[in-house]
């Protein structure tokens, strides 16, 4: 079943670009925009290096927010998930599968990210794989916590790619992904502590460039909350149909 | 032989709406069994807490012995279901469906014999998305196929189908029921309850207003036959009496029907054809209209089962 969804996501043009592509094309633009020099803005580190935690970010929010909820709600809204339950599997395990090939291919995105900076700028790691692994998962699963919600709460498919779409464009703007904070009106920068993917740069930029995870607790804390209500509202809000 | 299905005061309420009051029934191991009615009478809402989907709120259900509410995994492993409303992701192979449910199962049919029995073999690599009407029906049977069910559930199988696939499709529904397997369907075409069943229950706003083979049904009706024929240049007062001993008359232009009580010894068709020939008259367009269940629907509603 996992593998099966796995294909479907890839069959999906438009799932597999934003994950798998689209990314990589923002490396390439940023590696060509802001050159190899080390910045202050970064401590040090090539806005290229500190680009890869943050294009990562944006893939997680992309695929939590996007691809989770539109797999649910669409497979909701055409009776997919009805026929599902005319066999005898558990509906844990269309849950436990689609979380897997999400976070899969959100994998699988990151990768590329990582394996085309290192050919192509020389990225370096500052901290520990393992440890940035750990933040990816943290993050990545309190995000498919957000899309099943959403999947959960919004009546049709519609619906749900609007609110969808109206969330992820801020998340992305403001979070810092693509830019720091640093650079954003005071009164923006504000806002951005609201915004749930900043808790993923901050913490994944931290990871990437070696920082402890003790200076992260309040990036670990707001998502493993997250992660929690998530569970706890998409378990209450699941329907069949 | 077994009851397979055993439904006792079944009511089922959408709010203020009672979507299903009273319905008792039994399907027989090997028959196939009918729902039919107009839209709304409530056959879906039946199979469905038949199936297990639906939660009644008053009755008893057993299915293959068991209670679909409290046994659903077991009973979802020994029966097939077609669901009125469903689909499969569009970019999913035929195969890839087939393969996928029946991972689902323990116990398995071989899907590849499945794909060659229901003709979808030429379709094997084709997305869900693209295929017909037909074809996709096809596949859903060949889904409720997979579990070797005892008992299968079709819910409007052939709604939305142009007549020759419907034809085809009732021909794939006698051949599931000749490998020995149990079929309950509803459907909204009379025609169709009328050639394909066993034994019709008729509902209507709910509840079961009828329950019998489909003959018995048209017989209790006690209808009338009736012979219609056009004859040019209309009817001559000798012949009117003569034809009116044989059946009550009506004359529309020159058009005539003659309707003649059902269990009469000589067929009203051979009646009428030999006394227009003994009298050398020339008719045309002769045609005979036996009663149906649409005519049975009427006469127990009082409304055409047309929505």
């Amino acid at each position: 079943m996992t593998w099966m969804e796995a294909k479907l996501f890839l069959r999906e043009p438009m799932s597999a670009f934003f994950t798998l592509v689209f990314p990589l094309m923002y490396l390439f633009l940023f590696g060509t925009i802001s050159g190899n020099e080390p910045t202050p803005q970064f401590g040090g580190q090539r806005t290229i290096d500190a680009s890869i935690p943050g294009l990562t970010a944006a893939i997680i929010c992309i695929t939590g927010l996007m691809s989770t909820t539109m797999t649910m709600s669409t497979y909701r809204e055409k009776g997919i998930l009805r026929r599902l339950r005319t066999t005898p599997v558990n509906p844990l395990i269309v849950l436990v599968a689609q979380v897997i090939v999400v976070f899969a291919m959100t994998a699988l995105g990151m990768l590329l990210l990582v394996a085309a900076g290192k050919l192509v700028y020389h990225v370096r790691l500052g901290g520990n794989a393992f440890s940035l692994l750990g933040g990816f998962i943290l993050s990545s699963l309190s995000f498919f916590g957000i899309g099943f919600v959403l999947a959960g709460i919004m009546p049709t498919v519609r619906s749900a790619w609007v609110v969808g779409m109206v969330l992820l464009y801020p998340m992305l703007l403001l979070s810092g992904a693509f830019f720091t904070v640093e650079l954003l009106p005071a009164a923006v920068q504000k806002v951005s502590a609201f915004i749930p993917l900043t808790y993923v740069v901050n913490l994944l930029r931290g990871l990437w460039a070696g920082e402890a995870w003790g200076k992260h607790l309040l990036d670990v804390g707001v998502l493993a909350g997250m992660l929690l209500v998530g569970i706890i509202v998409s378990a209450k809000t699941f329907r069949w149909e | 032989m077994d009851t397979i299905v055993q439904v006792e005061g079944l009511r089922k309420v959408y709010g203020a709406t009672v979507a299903v009051e009273d319905v008792s029934f039994e399907v027989r191991e090997g028959e196939i069994f009918g729902m039919v009615g107009p839209n709304g009478a409530g056959k879906t809402t039946t199979i469905e807490c038949l199936e297990g989907l639906r939660k009644p709120d008053r009755g008893a259900i057993r299915v293959l012995g068991l209670d679909p509410q409290r046994d659903g995994k077991t009973l979802r492993g020994r029966t097939g279901m077609q669901l009125q409303q469903s689909n499969l992701p569009d970019r999913m192979k035929v195969w890839e469906a087939l393969d996928l449910y029946a991972s689902f199962y323990p116990k398995a049919a071989d899907w590849k014999e499945l794909l060659s029995q229901l003709g979808l073999e030429e379709k094997r690599n084709a997305p869900f998305s693209k295929l017909s009407g037909g074809q996709k029906q096809r596949l859903f049977i060949a889904l409720a196929l997979l579990p070797d069910p005892q008992l299968v559930f079709l819910d409007e199988l052939t709604t939305g189908l142009d007549p020759q696939a419907r034809h085809a499709t009732w021909d794939l529904v006698r051949d599931v029921r000749a490998k020995g397997k149990t079929v309950l369907l509803t459907t909204h075409f009379m025609e169709e309850a009328e050639r394909l069943c066993d034994r019709v229950a008729i509902l209507d706003h709910g509840r079961i207003v009828a329950l019998d083979t489909p003959a018995a049904l048209i017989r209790s009706l006690g209808a009338e036959e009736r012979v219609i024929f056009t004859l040019d240049g209309g009817l001559s007062p000798a012949l009117e009496e003569a034809l009116s001993r044989v059946g009550r008359l009506e004359v529309q232009g020159e058009q005539v029907t003659v309707h003649g009580k059902d269990g009469r010894k000589v067929p009203l068709v051979s009646e009428v054809v030999s006394l227009l020939t003994e009298q050398g008259i020339p008719f045309r367009d002769l045609r005979t209209e036996q009663p149906n269940l649409e005519d049975v629907f009427l006469s127990l509603t009082g409304r055409e089962m047309r929505e």
